[in-house]
């Protein structure tokens, strides 16, 4: 409890770590000048209201000198004068935008997308003159005129052909060199083929020339491989935003007694740490001191908190819930469960390396069948006439015409497209082949904790408690973090009057503890409530000096939608499965609610796997839906998998999906969406071919002159991302859905009951 | 024809103009935040923002 004031967090703050100052000075950065610099992500921010409070805030601080928020990223850049570091997390919690630190590595311009965007620049500007002179071409030009507008497109094209192209020659040269096929083998050998080809025919003062051609390609084609990184950018920096749930360092206590914030990386073995309540623990490591109680959903997938006092082994990635822990670090973080999970994560990487993207396939295909038309074409012209140069002139007009313009649209159009629908929908896509691969998906598997559940229990029996007793609960409850005390304070309603208590004591991994009017009330572990009468009933009581008068029972919150999410892919003839690492009694509940029939109780990470192994064993392409760590390998092994924005870093990482929003239905909708854009896919590889088989003749047949190249290519790309375009008819209609989503469902979860 | 010696070079020199314009708009980050920008528009400067 650092930063937040007790009481103002909502149960799902348990879910985000809370951010030390120590954490926040070891993420910043020096400018000089005695200025530094921290960049924080607020995934909250989402307006200009939100911008001008946080910047007005945050500016008021007497020691910052700038804030900027970027709205595209969510993050705010802070920078400040001095040492002392300002109260810049308590400013942000404060108005309501709670920040997060996310991982180093992410941090950084994207330039990828920079050098994209100079080549589209480039190639647009270099289309544009050049076609400028090519229409005074066209419409008569001749003689020394036509001679000079070709050397003029000639020069612009040269410098074009080396920045703009080269995005291509490169990856053209590496699929090459690894012995493969790729669209931009066709490309790069037409492009610079159909310039050396122009470039003598202009120096031979002949009458056609392509340069228009090749740079309005490139400009064509640039567009679309940059929508095509813009889109998986975008879905990139909103994961990267979410809340980062492994902690940066930990509170050594060393041999003196000094306490000192250090780095994750720099904890071994047998260091003591301080770990406070609401923290996450950062290593593997065994309590010397203290109780507490623990949740480790999230690591193993149980949905209950467990105790653990002095002597107890805790894993790296679990909550600290209720009571300060000492521990001693078993292993340095590199040993630890979490390092485990995503070396293991790396070996099971199964279905996605396998898989090879539509338009790879059909490249492979098409390229050979392109360069041998055309290299038949020359043959053939030689052996009519005999005439090198005009046979030369019609063989490249052949790979000009069939330079995959269309084709190099026809897939990343139609993602772009998908991708951004989804993404109005809460849904982001890590990449176009993640698409194509859950259109491909038959078997659906389920992880319970955090998944088909919220992870977060609810109150069944609050009707069965006695009026009088429930505000009396609900208040010592309110004063702890343990996930049952807060369901308790959930469901209770304002009307009872409730007590006033003193000596409110919370007992960790037992329970809380007041007095009022004469008695002893607790809160908790049965055992301990009624003070050893009930020592073998288990439960959570209330009891009034030492007398059980109540008993509550909980049950976990399912997600919303998921049971609606479960009839519909049931219904469309899917195979659905739930693979959970609880306990049994626990997953056949969820089961039976869900409908679902088949499912396995108590598995360990390896388990999974092995599960997922032996469906694809049968033929089958799964789609994999956790969240926890301990769910990281079985994403990973998956043919396709989907995570939950409050998933584990891991397991976000190595998921090919991740849904914001509350609602299951995320997951029918990225398979619905997938479906359609696999449709409209095929059906623009298939519109593609046959404006080929229309072109190719006469091209073939030397009819083909650099006006009718450059209509057939535009004419054939504005089809197909015309035909993408519908992919967006009809994507309006789920509106109420969508704001049904919205709704935080802690409040009517609906589906449960 | 003697027209066409001035004209080309006019109109490749305010092509390239506008080209260096918008790389220097792309060096200068006033593409890194698009959202922002369309959103800031609605921040009023005079008025301090008040919470």
């Amino acid at each position: 409890m650092t930063c937040c004031a007790p009481g103002a967090e909502a149960a799902a703050d348990l879910l985000t770590t809370t951010l030390s100052p120590d954490e926040l000075r070891l993420a910043s950065r020096q400018l000089g000048d005695g200025t530094s610099q921290v960049e924080l992500s607020v995934p909250a921010v989402h307006c200009a209201a939100c911008i001008a409070t946080i910047e007005g805030s945050l500016a008021r601080l007497p020691e910052v000198t700038g804030a900027r928020v970027n709205l595209s990223t969510r993050r705010v850049t802070v920078k400040w004068r001095g040492d002392k570091l300002p109260p810049i997390v308590e400013t942000l919690s404060r108005i309501g935008y709670p920040p997060h630190l996310f991982q180093d590595g992410e941090v950084g311009k994207d330039r990828t997308f920079a050098e994209l965007i100079r080549a589209v620049a480039i190639a647009g500007f270099a289309s544009g003159n050049i076609m400028l002179l090519s229409v005074a071409v066209w419409s008569g030009a001749d003689g020394a005129t036509r001679d000079l507008f070709h050397l003029i497109s000639a020069l612009i094209a040269l410098p074009t052909l080396a920045f703009s192209g080269a995005i291509f020659y490169r990856s053209a040269w590496s699929a090459l060199r690894h012995g493969r096929m790729n669209m931009d083998v066709p490309i790069a050998v037409g492009i610079t083929l159909a310039y050396a080809m122009s470039l003598y025919e202009t120096l031979t003062h002949g009458p056609h020339a392509y340069f228009d051609g090749v740079v309005s390609l490139l400009f064509f084609l640039l567009i679309g491989r940059t929508l095509d990184h813009m889109m998986r950018d975008r879905a990139r920096a909103a994961v990267i935003g979410l809340a980062r749930l492994a902690p940066r360092g930990a509170l050594v206590i060393d041999e003196a007694g000094r306490r000192d914030y250090r780095d994750l990386a720099e904890i071994a073995a047998g260091d003591r740490l301080l770990i406070t309540a609401g923290e996450r623990i950062p290593v593997d490591g065994r309590v010397e001191d203290g109780a507490s109680d623990i949740d480790a959903s999230l690591v193993t997938g149980e949905s209950r908190p467990q105790a653990v006092a002095g002597g107890g082994m805790v894993r790296a990635g679990t909550l600290n819930l209720t009571g300060p822990l000492t521990v001693v670090a078993t292993a340095p973080a590199s040993d630890s469960f979490l390092a485990e999970m995503m070396r293991m994560m790396e070996a099971a990487e199964g279905g996605r390396t396998r898989y090879r993207r539509i338009a790879d396939r059909v490249s492979a295909l098409y390229a050979p069948v392109v360069h041998l038309t055309a290299f038949i074409t020359f043959l053939g012209w030689l052996a009519i006439n005999g005439d090198w140069h005009q046979a030369m002139t019609i063989a490249i007009a052949v790979l000009i015409i069939t330079c995959p313009c269309a084709l190099g649209l026809a897939v990343p159009i139609v993602q772009v497209v998908a991708g951004r629908r989804l993404f109005e929908h809460g849904v982001m896509v890590k990449d176009g082949s993640a698409m194509e691969r859950l259109a491909e998906a038959d078997t659906t598997v389920f992880d319970k904790t955090g998944t088909l559940t919220l992870g977060r229990p609810r109150l069944v029996n609050a009707d069965d408690i006695a009026t009088e007793l429930m505000p009396i609960a609900a208040e010592l409850a309110a004063h702890s973090r343990h996930p049952l005390s807060q369901a308790i304070a959930r469901e209770a309603t304002s009307n009872g009057a409730a007590p006033v208590f003193a000596d409110l004591i919370e007992k960790p991994g037992f329970g809380i503890e007041g007095r009022t009017q004469g008695s002893t009330w607790r809160l908790g572990r049965a055992s301990w409530a009624s003070e050893g009468q009930a020592a073998d009933e288990s439960g959570t009581v209330l009891a009034r000096d030492g007398r059980i008068v109540a008993n509550f029972r909980f049950d976990d919150v399912l997600r919303q939608g998921a049971a609606k999410t479960i009839a519909r892919l049931k219904q469309e003839g899917r195979l659905v499965e739930m693979l959970s690492g609880d306990a049994e009694p626990a997953c056949r509940a969820t089961a039976e609610k869900l409908a679902i029939e088949n499912y396995a109780a108590g598995l360990l990470p390896a388990g999974k796997v092995e599960r997922l192994e032996e469906l694809a064993r049968e033929g089958r392409k799964v789609l994999f839906v956790g969240d926890g760590l301990n769910d990281a390998p079985a994403l990973g092994a998956a043919h396709v998998s989907i995570a939950p924005a409050t998933a584990a870093d891991v397991g976000r990482n190595a998921a090919d999906f991740v849904f914001l929003r509350e609602s299951l239905e995320a997951v029918p909708l990225a398979i619905e969406v997938s479906r359609r854009a696999g449709r409209l896919i095929r059906q623009n590889i298939a519109l593609a071919l046959v404006y080929n088989a229309i072109a190719v003749p006469i091209a073939i047949l030397g009819y083909v002159t650099p006006l009718i190249a450059a209509i057939a290519m535009s004419g054939s790309s504005i089809l197909v991302i015309a035909n993408a375009l519908r992919l967006l008819a009809g994507s309006r209609a789920p509106a109420t859905s969508v704001e049904a989503e919205k709704r935080p469902s802690s409040l009517e979860p609906a589906a449960a009951s | 024809m003697t027209t066409l010696t001035y004209l080309i070079p006019v109109a490749l020199f305010l092509g390239g103009m506008g080209l260096v314009a918008f790389i220097w708009a792309l060096r200068s980050g006033q593409y890194e935040d698009l959202d922002g920008a369309a959103e800031r528009i609605l921040i009023e400067d005079d008025v301090a923002p008040r919470r």
